[in-house]
């Protein structure tokens, strides 16, 4: 592992796109790795002493695929036939002028959906992020050789099961894609439920969402929904500030300072959602960042344009269906015909397990007046909660009813 | 290439009357006609009941016979193709096939060593 700053600051940049390179040449994911890392290695030793390179991406890609043919020469000359194999590929082949870069190759294989999603959560952190498994373990609260298992198992059935390195077809893309950008942001979600107080590995997940969907952005630049997603996350993360006060209370979006707002976060995520929309082939993630949007674009949470706001969630109920979905509209809905209208809604809605339903009810309940059950809801609600900014708000918030009439 | 398993699991106890498997038989068999016109069919059958397999154990200085089947459960190995493939990619769209035909859970599976 990299130990001097420079060698870090490339390790972070380089190491997927070098991955994916050096896998042209040893066609196994792990050995790819090693080969990568050994490179790193060397560069730890020399950089200090020698320079950084002016390229530094591609030394270390050159680093490893020297270092992967070594590999393959003392195989070969014990006679391992793969090896020989990949020596005679090796030897066929000229050294390209520029490396270019096969990362997209590399997620579609670790999204596989031949892998269960935990392992292909892990790949794409590991293998593209560049997080070493320690980091990944505790970013999702498991033992590092729990993680470490899960990790080597999934590179193994790629291996075994002949998971290929291309890029979908375009008949098979739109599913395909749809299932990397639900890893992307599954990491993002991971992250953004620890919420503030949690382990620093966790929250940074987020921030590992948002790299990865910027590298999946220009990498597929005519795709509307990887550009919908981004936005999503960039705008949700233009409130991190704002969203928890002191103590660790979460701070729902009506009650944000929004002078606190992240604004260039803000602009570039409004930016993206003007630019997919225009392409016109609206998805999911598009039209939940465009929701978002409209919150982003109220100066005052009392200047939210919720009729828009009901509308989109219309067309999302269109594109993925859901009880979520229609909680959520349930929620815009109160805002525009009243509580009475959206509990209407969220009654025949079947949710009980999730925490946001009860959360929905009892303030919907609150708002009718009807205390003594919007309590009971908040209590519900705070039991469920995942996250303890949330669980504290919610306990304030019934805490707050049960001193009411 | 990769020799690949692709295994139909059924229910026990439940077989189809003749006018619904009939259909099914005659799409199977165009689907294993398609296979060998792609050059990557290698071996295809189904298998009787299970209630009709023979266990055989390793035991005191003899191997014993017993009734069968091995494993008991709610379904079972109705039958199975080995095919070649590129890649799982190219094994799973057969596999989906066989899935689209019969409504069965259909398992696909490499083979240790390449055919």
């Amino acid at each position: 592992m990299p130990e001097t700053d420079a060698v870090t600051a490339v390790f972070r940049e380089e190491y997927g796109r070098a991955v994916s390179v050096v896998l042209r040449t040893t066609r196994d994911l792990g050995l790819a790795e090693e080969a990568v890392q050994e490179a790193f290695a060397t560069a730890a030793e020399r950089w200090p002493t020698d320079g950084t390179p002016e390229q530094p991406g591609a030394w270390i890609i050159t680093t490893a695929r020297r270092r992967a043919v070594d590999r393959f020469r003392r195989e070969a000359a014990r006679g391992e036939k793969e090896a020989q194999a990949a020596l005679a590929r090796w030897d066929a082949e000229p050294e390209p002028e520029s490396f270019g870069d096969d990362r997209l190759k590399l997620l579609f294989v670790c999204c596989h959906p031949a892998l269960a999603m935990p392992a292909r959560v892990a790949l794409a952190l590991r293998v593209l992020g560049g997080l070493t498994t320690a980091q990944i373990a505790a970013a999702f609260l498991v033992p590092e050789a729990t993680m470490g298992q899960r990790i080597s198992r999934a590179k193994a059935k790629i291996r075994d099961a002949g998971i290929p390195y291309r890029v979908p077809s375009a008949t098979e893309l739109p599913e395909r894609l749809a299932g990397v950008l639900a890893v992307i942001y599954l990491v993002y979600n991971e992250g953004y439920s620890a919420g503030l107080g949690a382990p620093s590995e966790r929250s940074d997940l987020c921030a590992e969402a948002v790299r990865l969907a910027r590298t999946l952005s220009r990498l597929m630049p005519a795709e509307p929904e990887v550009d919908g997603l981004l936005a999503l996350m960039l705008l949700s993360e233009s409130r991190r500030a704002a969203r928890s006060g002191p103590d660790g209370f979460l701070v729902p979006l009506g009650e944000q300072d929004r002078s606190r707002w992240d604004a260039e976060l803000v602009d570039e995520g409004l930016d993206l959602v003007r630019r997919s929309l225009r392409r016109g082939s609206p998805g999911p993630y598009q039209v939940q960042a465009a929701i978002q949007a409209v919150h982003s674009s109220a100066r005052t949470a009392a200047k939210t344009d919720w009729s828009k706001i009901v509308r989109l969630y219309d067309l999302l109920a269109t594109l993925a269906p859901g009880p979520v979905v229609e909680l959520n509209r349930a929620v815009a809905v109160g805002e525009v015909e009243g509580p009475a209208a959206a509990l209407h809604i969220v009654d025949d809605l079947s949710l009980s397990g999730y925490h946001v339903f009860h959360a929905v009810r009892a303030d919907l309940l609150r708002r009718l007046a009807r205390f003594a059950e919007a309590a009971d809801e908040y209590e519900e609600a705070a039991r469920l909660a995942p996250g303890e900014g949330e669980r504290k708000w919610l306990e304030q918030r019934r805490n707050g009813l049960r001193g009411a009439p | 290439m990769t020799q690949y398993l692709i295994a139909m699991y059924q229910p026990d106890g439940v077989v189809p009357p003749p006018e619904v498997l009939g259909p099914i038989m005659a799409k199977i068999e165009e689907f294993n006609a398609d296979l060998r016109a792609a050059d990557a069919w290698v071996f295809s059958n189904g298998l009787t009941d299970p209630s009709s397999a023979t266990v055989l154990r390793r035991g005191e200085g003899e191997v014993l016979v017993t009734d069968g089947p091995y494993l008991e459960g709610k379904e079972h190995l109705g039958g199975f193709e080995i095919i070649e493939a590129p890649d799982l990619d190219a094994a799973l769209s057969w596999g989906r096939r066989l899935a689209a035909i019969t409504g069965l859970p259909i398992e696909v599976r490499a083979f240790a060593s390449g055919g």
